[in-house]
């Protein structure tokens, strides 16, 4: 690892400055960070350790009735407070299916967001990876690529963002607060992550010295409890990362959806809002039939970038299954693996 | 430049001056405090094999910065008995075979006592498997590990309720 200064503001103001400064990076439970350091894949000069401000791991509901989360509560806190849970199924479930229990005690809100990508290119130094060192080139591209991008890829950058938490996040519109050199401001989380483009280096609509305060979902994203779910394909049942997974999160009356939200995981480099997909369910029942129609919409503009096909039948598929578990109700209880779609508790009913 | 911080580990007060921020929780304890219970297997946070307790959670001491922990309580292996009295964890592990070579075993114990702090899992050995997949065991003992969790958990319900009856 390479050796690096290490600071400890003692104000959000303090630490926007310090970690404004070229080379500087912002260390919260360092989970991701530290082992990105100690494979030389991020070399930061200056830590800037924001574990120790006041104020940040607080989950408050305000007066309009949004609940707001603190960017230091950790995944484990946030995932297993009742109210929490209750409120917002999907996003429990979806926390609760990363990582390991030992890393969710440990890793932040803020941090999860910002997680970088898991492709194996990127984490080997000795490979050429544009997100790691821009302009080198991508050896993913003509790789070992079956879980890579097949959604909002460009030949510079195949990889996938991630996180399991930002998926029902974004189809709940959550909002990410953020302080800056500039003072505070507000963005959709479906615009924090960014496409890869010919800048795949650029994770994030962030500006040096930006740090994510806290993540706010607005009063709407309340009415989806009843129906919510999120499931995740991925190659063994617990501790893996998604090599597909969905989060569907329907608002039905009187035997009709009302409103429907689709959020698609592993499948590109942000968390991927199936809009079209959410306009097609609007006003209609919760069939089977519907749901195929809705799966073949948020994957219409898919394509493979390497021996990947698979995943875009896949991803119809665990669409269609997310849809119809949600349709069928929130479970009283989670079940025992979460987001497991062989899970044997969960009651599924077979897409 | 040298930053100093103070620990409980095991209950005792310790003072350490880091002339260098990198060092891990991990390489501390086994490193300064000779405590080697906690093993480095990955050091990446993939095996688990360096779990233990801070402020009562468990957590991966390999990606764990010490100077970031300054004040914090610690749990090791070293510290859950009480003199010759092994924890229950520790006595359901040798009456299950909980482990064969060994090398993952505190890990696994600090685990799933963190784990029944945690009371998510309960009695449900499904749920036991899931809430112990962030520690890997490559003898395959996992047979017996949720055996002896189970066994640990039903001995604390049972004195719980005990104590509450």
């Amino acid at each position: 690892m390479k050796p690096f200064d290490y600071v400890r503001p003692a104000t959000v103001t303090e630490a926007v400055a310090a970690a404004a400064q070229p080379g500087a990076a912002y260390l919260a439970a360092g989970t991701n960070l530290l082992d990105l350091m100690k494979g030389g894949v991020s070399r930061p000069d200056r830590l800037v350790d924001v574990t120790h401000l006041d104020g940040l791991d607080q989950i408050e509901t305000l007066a309009d009735g949004s609940l707001r989360i603190g960017a230091l509560v950790s995944n484990a806190d946030l995932a297993h407070d009742p109210e929490f849970a209750r409120s917002y199924p999907a996003v429990a479930e979806a926390l609760l299916s990363g990582a390991s229990a030992q890393l969710r005690n440990a890793a932040t809100v803020g941090g999860n967001l910002l997680q970088r990508t898991r492709c194996v290119y990127f984490y080997d130094t000795a490979s050429r990876c544009n997100k790691r060192d821009a302009g080198t080139g991508c050896d993913a591209r003509d790789g070992e690529n079956r879980t890579h991008a097949v959604l909002g890829w460009s030949e510079s950058c195949i990889a996938t963002h991630p996180s399991d938490f930002c998926v029902p996040l974004v189809a709940l519109d959550a909002v990410v607060e953020i302080e800056g050199r500039n003072g505070r401001r507000e963005i959709a989380l479906d615009a924090l992550h960014r496409l890869p483009g010919n800048t795949p280096e650029r994770d994030s609509a962030l500006e040096p010295g930006d740090l994510i305060v806290a993540v706010r979902l607005p009063p709407p994203a309340r009415g989806f409890s009843a129906h919510a779910r999120y499931l995740k394909v991925r190659e063994r049942t617990s501790y893996a990362f998604a090599v597909v997974s969905a989060a569907a999160a329907l608002r039905i009356e009187n035997g009709r959806i009302a409103e429907a939200r689709l959020a698609l995981g592993g499948v590109a480099a942000k968390p991927w809002r199936a809009r079209a997909a959410e306009d097609v369910l609007r006003n209609v029942a919760p069939t089977a039939d519907a749901f195929q129609e809705a799966a073949w919409r948020a994957l219409a503009d898919a394509k493979p970038s390497g021996d990947n096909a698979f995943k875009i039948e896949l991803a119809r598929r665990i669409v269609v299954r997310a849809l119809l578990l949600a349709a069928a109700g929130t479970p009283a209880r989670l079940p025992a693996l979460p987001a497991s779609p062989f899970a044997s508790t969960s009651g599924a009913i077979h897409a | 430049m040298n930053h100093s911080i103070s620990l409980t580990v095991n209950g005792a007060r310790r003072d350490f001056v880091l002339d260098d921020p990198r060092v891990t929780l991990l390489d501390l304890l086994r490193e300064r405090l000779h405590l080697t219970g906690t093993k480095k297997g990955c050091d990446r946070g993939q095996c688990g094999a360096c779990t233990i307790l801070v402020d009562g959670k468990r957590i991966n001491s390999c990606l764990a910065l010490a100077i970031s922990h300054d004040g914090a309580d610690i749990l090791t292996i070293e510290g859950v008995a009480r003199g010759d009295q092994l924890h229950p964890v520790q006595a359901a592990f040798i009456a299950h075979d909980g482990f064969q070579c060994g090398f993952c075993t505190p890990g696994q114990i600090m685990s799933a006592i963190g784990m029944m702090q945690e009371a998510q899992a309960g009695n449900d050995p499904e749920r036991i498997r899931e809430c112990m997949s962030g520690n890997l065991c490559r003898c395959g003992a996992y047979a017996g590990i949720v055996d002896a969790v189970l066994e640990a958990q039903a001995g604390m319900d049972e004195s719980n309720q005990r104590r509450s009856a």
